[in-house]
């Protein structure tokens, strides 16, 4: 107790703000100033952090969240009140959706004035309650240091998510006696529940009795960083390995028991697969619709073994045999030791086995592709062929964002980044800013269309006059692509509010603010705007002109099951 | 399939808002909820009913679960369980024997008479929702002006 007041150090709300990130390590701050959060915003000129100025705060909430992704730390992103929260919600609701780890402050009118309609007041807090994991509004200044311990706790722990504290003005400049506590209690949360060891035992007995088993691992392997463990148990058991959309990356692409990701613009072979398969161990997943296709087909046909850190997504969406709940390395890590203390037979000459391989190589071989010389699939396999296998890549929301989850293969693990569950548009910009600042020495490429890169463009600001040097690379259809190709395919090829003309022109656009900008229009001038683009030390914009009518396929439309696929014909 | 869930959730403001949104946004349906503090004033208890087959409510106890502000959710199984509801009925008095008949049915159903005027009685009844239901359907061809109900509170007994 003693110590306790000896530390206590009288000072301002905003102050404690600070002084509470630093000590959770935080370095850079992704924000916009404006009237309600102007207290905390002085504190920049008298502490470490450093700021990085965007120009919309839902790019703020793009690059916090990617820099959540990437570094498994809570991006931090600042707003104003008012508008200021309003447009910074996009970007909290797209890390909800996939579980990135987010601390938003934003700035409120003084206590009193809450409830009065004041100038840019918005009740914030009840706007995003049904999109953050957690919202504070600390009332006095004093809350402020343990808000931002529970803050950090809540976003990182168990499955993480976006905190949002909402602090009013009166609260950033109001002085107290502040303490740091190490430690609290946060009673209703158990982020944590150790993998029960009878059900891990009862999901290898079911994976080991399966004649066509598979692995579907989902964006939970990579949040807890499962690469190895994963690995690890496709080897010992020869069971092939497909993904979700947003588990793209969990798994090698390039290892021989890959398959790529399932769903509505999945692999070929690893749809087939998948809806042949008699047992799945499905890892850290929600089972979407886009990834399962309609729930009630897809649990008919075969056993379900659910591992997953979050008990709330056992049984929502489809009925399991076997359910382990707990943090899903935990749980794999317990199911390797098992099975090592097993002998297992190797599984290379099962039909199943031999059914996988020959499923895989033919539609490896056989897909059509589109056949012009700049195709999707060429493009892609370009950057990929060019592209270090550490650089981190992000994409955008739309075709482009299908083309990369079919056509460019991750091979190192947790090198891979979508807004795969809210699907925002203008997201894998921003994001790439957040990613290369968590992760300066590696390249990031957005892979991007003209339509996503279009909402979020004016981040190439940040890029240049913050010197973080990211790679937008568009596949550059003139048009809002995938909804194009939904009207072509569901409506009759009437096309409205689509065509997007070629505007702005992209090279121009990035030259216009101090970028980079390469139009590559055939194979040859894609490889040296690449190689360019990798070796400058600004950000580049590669701007691709590809066809308006290329579609991505297999396509499994909404409310059909995987057996639907429809293949390019 | 009829559910009573108890939830011991922080007493701040806001949290019933929460819970509410929880079952709008999921798609879940709030049959009566009632709110007050427990023993200790950190703490309120809510009582909530709701309407839905076993995987529905299983998924409804789980999402609650998961929510920070919910210390302790449980779902009550109603045989091992002491559960009330208050209800207020306005009762039109038409004739003269009407007072006494609804006296009388008060009774039966262990409910209170009040505010007994010329044109109208009121009954306080609490009972299980099915009493006060079948109360409900026994006081109907009187005339009912007027219902207030609050929704059930509930326990779990001891040793069960």
């Amino acid at each position: 107790m003693a110590t306790n007041l000896k530390n206590k150090l009288e000072m301002t709300g905003a102050k404690a703000l600070m002084t509470a990130l630093e000590k959770e390590g935080v370095k850079e701050v992704f924000g916009l100033p404006g009237g309600a959060n102007l207290p905390m915003y002085d504190e920049f000129a008298r502490c470490d952090i450093r700021h990085i100025l965007t120009r919309h705060e839902q790019s703020a909430a793009h690059m916090a969240d990617g820099f959540g992704r990437v570094s498994r730390k809570p991006g931090v992103c600042f707003a104003t009140s008012g508008p200021g929260a309003t447009n910074i919600l996009t970007g909290i609701a797209t890390a909800q959706a996939d579980s990135a780890p987010m601390i938003a402050v934003t700035g409120q009118v003084p206590v009193e004035m809450i409830g009065k309609d004041a100038f840019q007041e918005s009740d914030i807090i009840g706007m995003a309650n049904p999109v953050v994991k957690y919202a504070f509004q600390p009332r006095n200044a004093i809350e402020v240091p343990e808000v931002v311990r529970k803050g950090f706790y809540i976003a990182e722990t168990g499955r993480p998510g976006p905190v949002l504290i909402d602090i009013p003005k009166d609260v950033q400049t109001n002085k107290a006696e502040m303490s740091f506590p190490e430690e609290f209690k946060i009673k209703g949360y158990h982020p944590w529940t150790d993998p029960d060891i009878i059900h891990v035992e009862k999901a290898i007995e079911m994976i080991l009795n399966a004649e066509k088993p598979v692995i579907l691992a989902g964006g939970g392997t990579i949040i807890s960083s499962a690469f190895a463990e994963l690995q690890s148990i496709a080897e010992l058991l020869m069971v092939p390995v497909v993904t979700t959309f947003k588990g793209k990356g969990a798994f090698p692409e390039n290892h021989p028991l890959s398959l790529g990701p399932i769903g509505m613009h999945g692999h070929a072979e690893a749809n087939k697969i998948m809806t042949e398969a008699d047992c799945v161990l499905a890892i850290g997943t929600r089972f979407s619709d886009r990834s399962v296709g309609t729930f009630e087909t897809f649990e008919k046909r075969l056993k379900i073994i659910h591992m997953d850190v979050d008990p709330a997504e056992i049984g929502k969406n489809q009925t399991t045999s076997v359910a382990v709940v707990g943090d899903v390395r935990a749980s794999l890590r317990i199911m390797v030791k098992l099975m090592m203390q097993k002998t297992l037979k190797k599984t290379e000459d099962t039909p199943w086995f031999k059914h996988v391989k020959e499923t895989k190589d033919y539609w490896r071989e056989n897909l059509k592709l589109h056949p012009g010389e700049m195709g999707a699939a060429k493009i892609l396999r370009k950057l990929r062929e060019l592209l270090p296998h550490q650089s981190i890549v992000t994409t955008e929301v739309g075709q482009h964002q299908m083309w990369a989850s079919l056509f460019f293969d991750v091979i190192q693990p947790g090198t891979f980044f979508s807004s795969t569950g809210l699907g925002t548009m203008g997201w894998g910009f921003p994001a790439a800013i957040g990613a290369k600042v968590a992760k300066p020495d590696v390249h990031v490429v957005d892979i991007a269309g003209d339509g996503s890169f279009s909402m979020t463009e004016n981040s190439l600001a940040t890029a240049v006059l913050e010197d973080i040097p990211v790679i937008v690379f568009v596949l550059n259809n003139s048009s809002l692509g995938m909804v194009a190709q939904w009207q072509r395919t569901f409506y009759g090829r009437r096309m409205i509010g689509v065509e997007q003309g070629k505007c702005p022109d992209y090279v121009k656009l990035a030259e216009s603010y101090g970028a980079q900008g390469i139009r590559a229009q055939s194979m040859d001038e894609l490889d040296r705007a690449i190689k360019t683009a990798l070796s400058s030390d600004v950000a580049t914009v590669i701007d691709i002109p590809i066809d308006p009518e290329e579609d991505v396929l297999p396509f499994v439309a909404p409310g059909t099951s995987l057996e639907d696929m429809v293949l390019p014909s | 399939m009829w559910a009573i869930l108890s939830l011991l959730v922080e007493n701040k403001p806001g949290i019933l808002f929460k819970v509410t949104h929880l079952f709008r946004s999921r798609n879940f349906n709030i049959d009566s909820i009632s709110v007050g503090v427990t023993e200790n004033p950190e703490y309120s208890r809510m009582t909530i009913t709701t309407l839905g087959n076993e995987k529905k409510v299983a998924q409804i106890v789980k999402q609650l679960d998961k929510m920070i502000d919910t210390i302790e959710v449980k779902h009550l199984d109603e045989h091992k369980t002491v559960y009330r509801e208050l209800s207020i009925f306005k009762i039109k008095l038409s004739n003269a024997s009407d007072s006494m008949e609804i006296n009388k049915l008060a009774n039966a159903y262990g409910g209170k008479v009040h505010d007994v005027k010329k044109n109208s009685i009121m009954v306080e009844l609490t009972a299980t929702p099915d009493q006060i239901e079948a109360f409900k359907e026994l006081a109907e061809p009187f005339g009912i002006i007027d219902v207030a109900r609050t929704g059930v509170a509930a326990l779990q007994r001891s040793g069960v």
